[in-house]
């Protein structure tokens, strides 16, 4: 049912005759949910098409990543092509933030999929990465040629400072999102002495520190649960 | 081989990240560090350089990296390969969706992995500070350079969280003070 839902909900611009009878398992319904299909799979790649061109705008035009994206993606994925719903556009950005790998990634792809399956989500992701990676891609000429020009290394110095800055700001709005405990409390300061530590003194990868902290965070919420349902009883 | 090793690093990277913003940030820099691939101050450079172009920052740095190592195909395995790990990951998911969101398993993990990735990119954060505040090596003496840097910073820092001043306006502000002082001498 759940499957059935999802797919009478991608090729809404296509099949808006057969989307009612998808709902109710009628008799006969099996065959109608075949044309639907078959229609469905002609405008696949004409909606996969659509979806790379709004995520290749939404990734020309988005400056500081996943999260000044979402707004965007709302205006042109839900508003406008109504590829989704709003309350879609929750889920996808919980499930973004719950999964590994940069979280415009993870929209773009989830969204694609949504829109017009596996192919969908090809091009979205394709959509999204592209811009980014000809800028930069030509910016990285640019950047070789300037390195030595004195006003540009000037001018980086200044710049480094105020980078930092940025990136405290973006720990504050993180730690304000972080649910706030002590079991929260000591996971970071742990991780922090940790990554110290292994930085300066031992060289560990961090990766044993993310995988310690999510086996860490799985024990205690196994425990709290456990003793919140003892409680109650 | 440079590219298979891109396209490795990369795709850890791409695989062990979870939230947004500078999350990536401290893999990147033990990474890119333990590569040699780029200098820690090459890498606030480039924060700074990806802030101010569209698009998201994981794709940036790594088409970058990818660049500056391997030409465009070091630039495609790259960001090829901090792409995978997610695509792969969210067709999953989005299969199995429901089950996922509802899953106790992911909510326990996020427990953990929410307030470590904040002391990661602490430490991060302390480490890119040591080599802007002090690039020769710790020192107790206020040299003008580092004066000069500390008070950028603590200016783009009131001016982002309290006034919230547009990321780029500051970039742009900081290199004109950064370009004011080399003509007085200060760097």
């Amino acid at each position: 049912m759940k499957n059935k839902k999802k797919k009478s909900a991608s090729p809404a611009p296509g099949g808006e005759g057969t989307d009612l009878s998808a709902g109710s398992p009628a008799p006969g319904g099996e065959e109608k949910d075949l044309t639907a299909a078959r229609r469905a799979r002609k405008s696949t790649l004409r909606l996969a098409l659509e979806v790379f061109l709004v995520f290749f705008k939404i990734g020309a035009f988005t400056f500081g990543g996943g999260y000044a994206m979402i707004a965007l993606i709302e205006r042109e994925i839900a508003e406008r092509k109504k590829y989704v719903t709003k309350s879609d556009i929750l889920d996808i950005v919980a499930v973004a933030e719950s999964t590994p790998g940069p979280i415009a990634i993870n929209m773009a792809t989830f969204v694609g999929y949504r829109t017009a399956g596996v192919l969908g989500s090809f091009f979205a992701t394709l959509g999204v990465v592209l811009p980014s990676f000809i800028i930069i891609f030509a910016l990285s000429f640019v950047l070789r040629q300037f390195k030595d020009v004195k006003q540009v290394r000037w001018a980086f110095n200044g710049i480094r400072a105020a980078v930092l800055a940025l990136i405290v700001k973006g720990w504050v709005s993180m730690a304000k999102a972080c649910p706030k405990s002590v079991f929260s409390l000591i996971v970071a300061v742990v991780s922090f002495v940790c990554a110290v530590l292994f930085d300066k003194v031992i060289h560990f990868s961090l990766l044993w520190i993310i995988a310690g902290a999510a086996l860490c965070g799985l024990v205690y919420s196994v425990i709290r649960d456990k003793t919140g349902k003892g409680a109650g009883k | 081989m440079i590219f298979f090793k891109l396209f490795l690093t990369f795709f850890k990277i791409g695989l062990f990240t979870f939230g947004g913003g500078y999350a990536m940030l401290p893999l990147i820099q033990s990474e890119v560090a333990s590569n040699g691939w780029l200098g820690e101050a090459d890498l606030l450079d480039f924060v700074a350089v990806a802030e101010s172009t569209p698009g998201p920052f994981a794709i940036n740095i790594a088409t970058y990296i990818g660049a500056e190592t391997g030409g465009l195909f070091g630039s495609f395995c790259a960001t090829l390969g901090v792409v995978l790990p997610s695509f792969i990951i969210i067709l999953i998911v989005a299969k199995f969706y429901i089950a996922f969101r509802k899953s106790r398993l992911v909510e326990g993990v996020m427990t953990g992995l929410r307030p470590t990735v904040l002391g990661l990119i602490g430490c991060a954060a302390v480490t890119m500070a040591m080599t802007v505040f002090f690039p020769a090596g710790l020192t107790l003496t206020l040299t003008p350079a580092v004066g000069v840097s500390l008070a950028i910073f603590a200016a783009a820092l009131v001016a982002v969280l309290r006034f919230k001043v547009h990321p780029i306006l500051v970039i742009l502000s900081a290199a004109a003070l950064g370009v004011g002082c080399g003509y007085l001498g200060v760097w």
